[in-house]
């Protein structure tokens, strides 16, 4: 990989991870996952599924939150204070900023899902007194999250090349809701006639589609998720990604740093 | 070889909710600085400095005209792997060190790996910084993160260094260190081009300084040639505190102390202000010629309002 490119990803994931509203977040969700052990408790027969179905939200909840917060700021922030004039007179081009940028966060919300996923399996480990082989749904699960995270990621940076930090964090937290609903967009737009259907077939394919993400409850329930959904949604996630990083780096290339 | 050709380099801003509202930023600016000098780049608020060094940085695009530095196009990776740039009132990340800060950039300018923690530690110790390398800079005085800005604009050794604004925010013991670094630069063989608002600074320093006003080029040139060019003073003292009634006509900065009388006038008055002093049979003292400052020849250029916006010498 380009060396500079990871000492900018480096740099952005030391900074996250110094930051103390990180570990606030991070706290939240694992006293999240405790919380699941006590519902599960007053809950009979469904602890299991109260765990991974609480536990599992919290983490995707947090994790999306953290994105949000950090991404929005990856580029404006660095512009407002003027960190990026010291990055961008050295021999830095511009994709290799925003490249280095998205490696960072997406590096720091792997570390950040991994030490929540710890806190879901103790509490799991603690209500069902042992592990199964249907409990490594929940780690497919994470997967997905952390595909969720990585999309969010590209989202916020995409936004922050352009916006300021409160319309990037109402854009991209709007696009996360409605891509929760992209099923039922795409349902709808099956439905729809003429100029109505084309708006929604548009819509419906723009709009990240997390839903396909989601299958915490699928996972809680114990049933199987399918290899060609793990596949399909990595190269999905991989391909919009790629789409909105390109559209931050076509914006980014040509954008005046007053 | 110029260490920098500005050829012809403009600035136009697109304002307004569509953009319709045009405001020229900088007009066509021609300006050369030749290898291995100090030069000052001087102006008041909203003069075009800024801008013309955000330019030559790559931050923003010119809407006309080109430049070179160091015979190199400005976005070439060749060229800024050579040059060191400090912003006005730089800002560094919160919960980095000095020292991590320092090595994050010597990595982004392809220092050498093996020499990085040398030179790391060479450009604490040019800067005094050395004591304060492994806190964080959120916990760094004004003055203390200007200095890591000058570190950094420096550590990679580079051929020319650009500064805006180096005295920015510092005190008197500060302002004398950045300086001295600045000579120290000079003396290693670096060209060094710096804006600034203290013309006190820019007069010591400088080989040669262009000023600019509202985006254009107002003068270039060496201290001693620009000050040459501006009408001197004259000061005469003569002991006695009457002032003949030609000497007050001419509009003379009169001074009365003890047994004496000290005037400031236009040196074209030399003669008349002596004529009227041996008319009332007052006894001459001295006759000194007023040194032209920097100042002088600034506010000749820019007119009384920019006066205000510029630093002078007694700052």
């Amino acid at each position: 990989m380009n060396a500079r490119i990871l000492h900018i990803a480096t740099n952005t994931f030391r900074e996250a991870v110094r930051d103390r509203v990180l570990y606030n977040l991070i706290a939240f969700a694992l006293l999240m996952s405790a919380a699941a052990v006590l519902v599960g408790q007053i809950s009979i027969q469904i602890e299991k599924l109260v765990v991974i179905n609480l536990g599992l939200t919290a983490v995707s909840l947090f994790g999306i939150v953290i994105a949000i917060f950090i991404g929005i700021g990856l580029v404006s922030k660095e512009i407002d204070k003027r960190t990026l004039y010291t990055v961008l007179s050295r021999p830095v081009r511009r994709w290799e900023f925003i490249a280095g940028k998205f490696l960072g966060l997406a590096g720091t919300l792997v570390v950040n899902t991994f030490f929540m996923a710890i806190g879901v399996f103790a509490a799991l480990a603690y209500v069902s007194h042992h592990l199964e082989s249907p409990d490594l749904g929940v780690l497919v699960a994470l997967y997905f999250i952390v595909l969720q995270f990585v999309i969010i990621t590209a989202l916020a940076l995409f936004f922050s090349s352009f916006s300021t930090p409160i319309f990037s964090a109402i854009f991209a937290f709007w696009l996360f809701v409605i891509g929760n609903f992209a099923q039922d967009l795409r349902n709808f737009a099956a439905m729809a006639h003429g100029t109505a259907r084309l708006l929604a077939i548009g819509a419906a394919y723009l709009v990240p589609n997390f839903s396909a993400l989601n299958v915490i409850s699928q996972v809680a329930h114990g049933e199987p998720v399918p290899h060609r959904l793990i596949l399909l949604n990595t190269a999905y996630v991989l391909v919009y990604s790629a789409a909105v990083l390109s559209g931050a780096v076509l914006i980014f290339e040509r954008r005046n740093l007053k | 070889m110029r260490a920098i050709e500005i050829l012809g380099l403009e600035k136009i801003y697109n304002a307004g909710f569509w953009r319709k509202r045009s405001k020229r930023a900088l007009r066509p600016l021609n300006l050369a600085v030749e290898d291995g000098e100090i030069f000052g780049f001087l102006g008041p608020n909203g003069a075009g400095k800024t801008t013309t060094l955000k330019i030559l940085m790559g931050l923003v695009f010119p809407t006309g005209g080109s430049a070179r530095i160091l015979g190199m196009e400005l976005d070439d990776p060749r060229m800024k792997a050579q040059i060191g740039f400090l912003p006005e009132q730089p800002y560094f990340y919160d919960h980095v060190t000095a020292r991590e800060l320092l090595r994050y950039y010597g990595q982004l300018s392809g220092v050498d790996p093996k020499q990085l923690s040398r030179k790391v530690d060479a450009a604490l110790e040019q800067v005094k910084l050395s004591g304060s390398a492994n806190v964080q800079l959120r916990k760094l005085s004004k003055g203390m993160l200007q200095r890591a800005g000058i570190a950094q604009a420096i550590l990679h050794d580079p051929k020319v260094v650009f500064l805006d604004e180096p005295m920015s925010g510092l005190d008197p013991m500060g302002r004398r260190e950045v300086r001295n670094l600045i000579e120290e630069l000079k003396a290693d063989g670096k060209t060094v081009f710096f804006s600034t608002h203290i013309l006190s600074d820019a007069e010591a320093l400088c080989d040669r300084v262009a000023i600019i006003n509202q985006g254009e080029l107002r003068g270039v040139g060496a201290v001693a040639e620009l000050t040459a060019s501006v009408h001197g003073k004259v000061e005469i003292v003569w002991h006695s505190i009457a002032i003949p009634a030609g000497i007050r006509s001419m509009g003379a900065e009169c001074h009365s102390a003890g047994d004496t009388t000290r005037v400031i006038l236009p040196e074209e008055n030399q003669d008349a202000a002596l004529e009227a002093l041996r008319r009332e049979h007052l006894r001459l003292i001295s006759v000194v010629p007023v040194r032209t400052s920097l100042e002088d020849y600034f506010v000749a250029q820019l007119g009384t309002s920019a006066k205000s916006e510029a630093v002078s010498s007694r700052t």
